[in-house]
């Protein structure tokens, strides 16, 4: 087979896997599959800063690798400090003429507890020092890889194991923690957010936030069958329906502009997107109703913005 | 022509970075370092110095920062202080196991509770077992001294250890004194240009980090402190390569006027200078003592302390650090475990003063000689001695 | 020539570890058999398919080659049965069946 891309419509995606097939993540992953096509998106010119979760333990367990890219994880608080690292280092050798100038993107690899909680303030540093790199925040809404806790990420109403669902507990009592918010606060060039179920806007997204000169940021919605409680066939359904019900709209900040990607006249009811999923299925009708309506508030927001400060 | 000038340790660390011509610097301020990172932005900020300049948001940062710019093959170099250290304790274990050549100034600061920003060495006992070689510096020449030859070992390929030189806060960073500068053809002799042979490049790209299941740790683990033990030798080969070319001598233990001597004290430090005045004094008198200046903390130069110590009767080990509930004393402990296994042990006593910028004079030394004599001779229910603390210091008890 | 098999922790002693523990050859996890994983396994009816390839697109183990013929082949070396591929095919050509007990 000598078939170097495959053409989908006016998309042209390489055949060329970053990541060696072999890898252990679970059976009917969201997260790996977004991030092959990011790898696909990203091409072989890049570094790799990885934050310890499940991208960082399924790919790398001593003495083997999944990576064909050059890759480095540390530590699980420090990612987006790592690659800032990287980034002034490269910057600086090419500078002195140590190494030869060419085309190299700095890329941070992370999940939503290693970005929205215990990295935050490594991310709000490199941001704010505007640091040429693209920031990739894989959310399972969980820490997924120690047995499904919850983080700042976890939607209002999940079953959790550090946030269960009990006689006298819904789950998860907090608001998602809204990190494309957070990453527009800091006036970064870009912030986006993607989902693998639209595989296409994923690709573009990375490769638009690849190139951008300074901070990017994408937000990569990530079904977990095996965190989220549902079939291992299901994670492209759910992500559509995260973004058809309003729950995880697909929009991007340009420069404080705002553009949604997929907008519909109506939006499916939440409790579609609900429904399939275990963690959620302890959630009574008035539960469901308060989701649906921060939904819509949020939702309302959005494209208030959209209007306001359109691309 | 090398200059003679006057510099406060800090500029001189910086200085030696300067000359060393580091590509990145990633710091955060904390007293009584600020002077390092200030120097170094200004150096930047003015064209004297090409690299790049991190103000990260922590030290915990600063550290992460060094790790990713090493790991691209960037001459890397931080400095922090006490609690700063402390921040960045998570992240300094990572630096030499993944043999990451990063060189940091640590000005010696006491750590909290209560806050103090004056020095003691409780920020240095902490980070012990990080892996890291350590260095301590009596003087601000040996700061700029220090520093320079910490980037030649750090980065020797059959090294590839951080590195970290301690100089004690405010005695050493703040006070001026004269410091001899080199020439920038001499410090090019000595220092070769920084070859990462393990480069991240996306034309060979290579896994860094990956993690350890138990079924590898150990050996990871192994094979690192075995690397860290044979780094002694290129440690001591920098040191004769900086004499031959700096004139000036250093070893990891360094005796002064110690032939014959019954008495010996250990110290660390800007402390010894004062120390080895008291030794002057009480010689004078015709007492029988010595001093044993430690300059390598890490890897712990046991071969040489015990060549040293062996022929004494009495070592009296100085700390400036409590280990709560232990040893007392740290280095003290560890001095006792390199003499433990010797036929003909001289006894080991253990002091410990100089804790959050308590100063110590000479006549403070010349105290801790008498009084360590002492309790060598009658033994003492304290498992450590003090000095300079108001109130007697009882219930020191193992 | 002997058969390439995934490395494991077992195959090293302390001196065969490399310096930091660094993995200096790319993709060697990719002898892995996830394959081994699976409890049912996709079949394509090439009558329905149309060689759209999203299934080659959204197969999360990048099981899922482009063959000589232009239709798409699962390689069952790593293919762990998630069944991603049967829910996404627009012609409902591929069926997950339940492997054979051994």
């Amino acid at each position: 087979m000598t078939e170097k891309a495959i053409k989908f419509g006016k998309n042209l995606v390489t055949t060329e896997e970053f990541l060696a097939e072999g890898h252990s993540f679970c059976t009917g992953c969201g997260e790996v599959l977004a991030l092959r096509l990011a790898c696909k998106a990203l091409g072989r010119d890049v570094i790799i800063a990885n934050a310890t979760g499940c991208i960082e333990v399924c790919t790398s367990p001593l003495p083997v690798t999944s990576w064909r890219v050059p890759w480095i994880h540390t530590l699980f608080e420090n990612v987006a400090a790592t690659i800032s690292g990287v980034e002034a280092g490269l910057g600086i050798l090419m500078k002195k003429g140590r190494i030869p100038e060419r085309d190299i993107k700095c890329v941070a690899v992370a999940g939503d507890g290693g970005t929205s909680d215990i990295g935050m303030q490594a991310l709000s540093g490199a941001f704010e020092r505007n640091h040429d790199f693209l920031y990739l925040c894989f959310d399972n809404e969980a820490y997924m890889n120690t047995g499904i806790q919850r983080s700042s990420a976890t939607p209002y109403g999940a079953s959790t194991t550090t946030a269960p669902a009990g006689k006298f507990s819904i789950g998860q009592i907090t608001w998602k923690k809204d990190m494309v918010k957070i990453a527009v606060a800091h006036n970064i060039p870009y912030a986006a957010t993607a989902c693998p179920s639209y595989p296409f806007d994923l690709m573009n997204k990375v490769r638009k936030g690849a190139e951008i000169k300074g901070p990017a940021y994408v937000h990569i919605f990530s079904p977990c069958p095996t965190g989220w409680r549902h079939a291992s066939d299901l994670a492209i359904e759910i992500g559509r329906l995260a973004v058809e019900t309003g729950i995880f709209p697909l929009y991007e900040v340009e420069n404080g502009r705002y553009k949604l990607n997929v907008d519909r006249p109506n939006l499916k009811p939440v409790e579609e997107y609900l429904k399939p999923q275990g963690r959620f299925r302890h959630l009574l009708d008035e539960e469901i109703a308060k989701i649906q309506e921060r939904v819509n508030e949020d939702y309302a927001k959005l494209k208030a913005n959209v209007a306001a400060l359109p691309a | 022509m090398s200059r003679r000038i006057g510099l406060e340790a800090s500029f001189a660390a910086a200085e030696a970075a300067r000359m060393a011509d580091v590509d990145v610097i990633a710091a955060y301020p904390i007293t009584p370092q600020t002077h390092v990172p200030e120097r170094l932005a200004e150096m930047v900020a003015d064209g004297e110095l090409n690299a790049a300049y991190i103000p990260v948001e922590s030290e915990h940062s600063a550290m992460s920062v060094c790790l990713g710019a090493a790991a691209v093959g960037a001459r890397t170099f931080t400095a922090t202080a006490g609690p700063g250290l402390e921040y960045m304790h998570n992240v300094l274990y990572v630096a030499p196991s993944m043999r990451l050549p990063v060189v940091m100034v640590v000005v010696n600061r006491a750590l909290s509770a209560p806050l103090s920003i004056w020095g003691d060495h409780s920020d240095a006992m902490a980070v012990r077992d990080t892996g890291w070689i350590q260095v301590f510096c009596q003087n601000n020449q040996e700061a700029f001294d220090m520093t320079l030859w910490a980037f030649r070992v750090a980065e020797d390929p059959k090294v590839l250890f951080p590195v970290m030189v301690h100089f004690d806060g405010f005695h050493l960073s703040h006070v001026t004194e004269p410091v001899i500068l080199p020439e920038q053809e001499e410090v090019d002799r000595f220092l070769p240009r920084f070859h990462y042979p393990f480069a991240l490049d996306p034309d060979k790209p290579m896994t860094h980090g990956a993690f350890g299941p138990p079924d590898i740790y150990s050996e990871a683990k192994i094979a690192q402190e075995v690397a860290f033990r044979k780094s002694k030798k290129v440690i001591i080969r920098g040191l004769a390569e900086f004499a031959d070319i700096f004139g000036r001598h250093y070893h990891p233990v360094e005796p002064y006027r110690t032939e014959g001597a019954k008495t010996l004290l250990l110290t660390m430090g800007s402390f010894s200078e004062t120390a080895k005045i008291a030794i002057d004094r009480k010689k004078k008198s015709g007492e029988s003592v010595g001093l044993i200046n430690l300059r390598l903390w890490r890897p712990f130069p046991f071969q040489e302390l015990r060549r040293e110590l062996k022929k004494a009767e009495t070592i009296i080990v100085f700390d400036r650090c409590i280990s709560f509930g232990g040893p007392g004393g740290a280095v003290c402990s560890e001095i006792r475990s390199a003499l433990y296994g010797e036929s003909e042990k001289p006894r080991v006593v253990s002091f410990i003063g100089g804790l959050g910028g308590r100063d110590m004079s000479v006549e403070d030394f010349e105290y801790v000689v008498d009084r360590g004599r002492e309790i060598a001779a009658v033994g003492s229910e304290e498992l450590f001695a003090t000095v300079g603390i108001r109130g007697e210091v009882t219930g020191i008890r193992g | 020539m002997a058969e390439k098999r995934l490395k494991t922790g077992s195959d090293f002693t302390w001196r065969d570890m490399e310096v930091g523990n660094i993995v200096t050859e790319a993709g060697n996890a990719g002898l892995r058999r996830t394959g081994d994983w699976r409890s049912r396994r996709p079949i394509t009816d090439k009558e329905k398919c149309n060689k759209c390839g999203l299934c080659w697109l959204y197969c999360p183990d990048a099981a899922i080659k482009l063959s000589e013929d232009g239709y798409y082949e699962t390689d069952l070396f790593y293919c762990k049965g998630c069944g991603i591929c049967a829910k996404v095919c627009p012609r409902a050509a591929i069926t997950m069946v339940e492997e054979e007990e051994k």
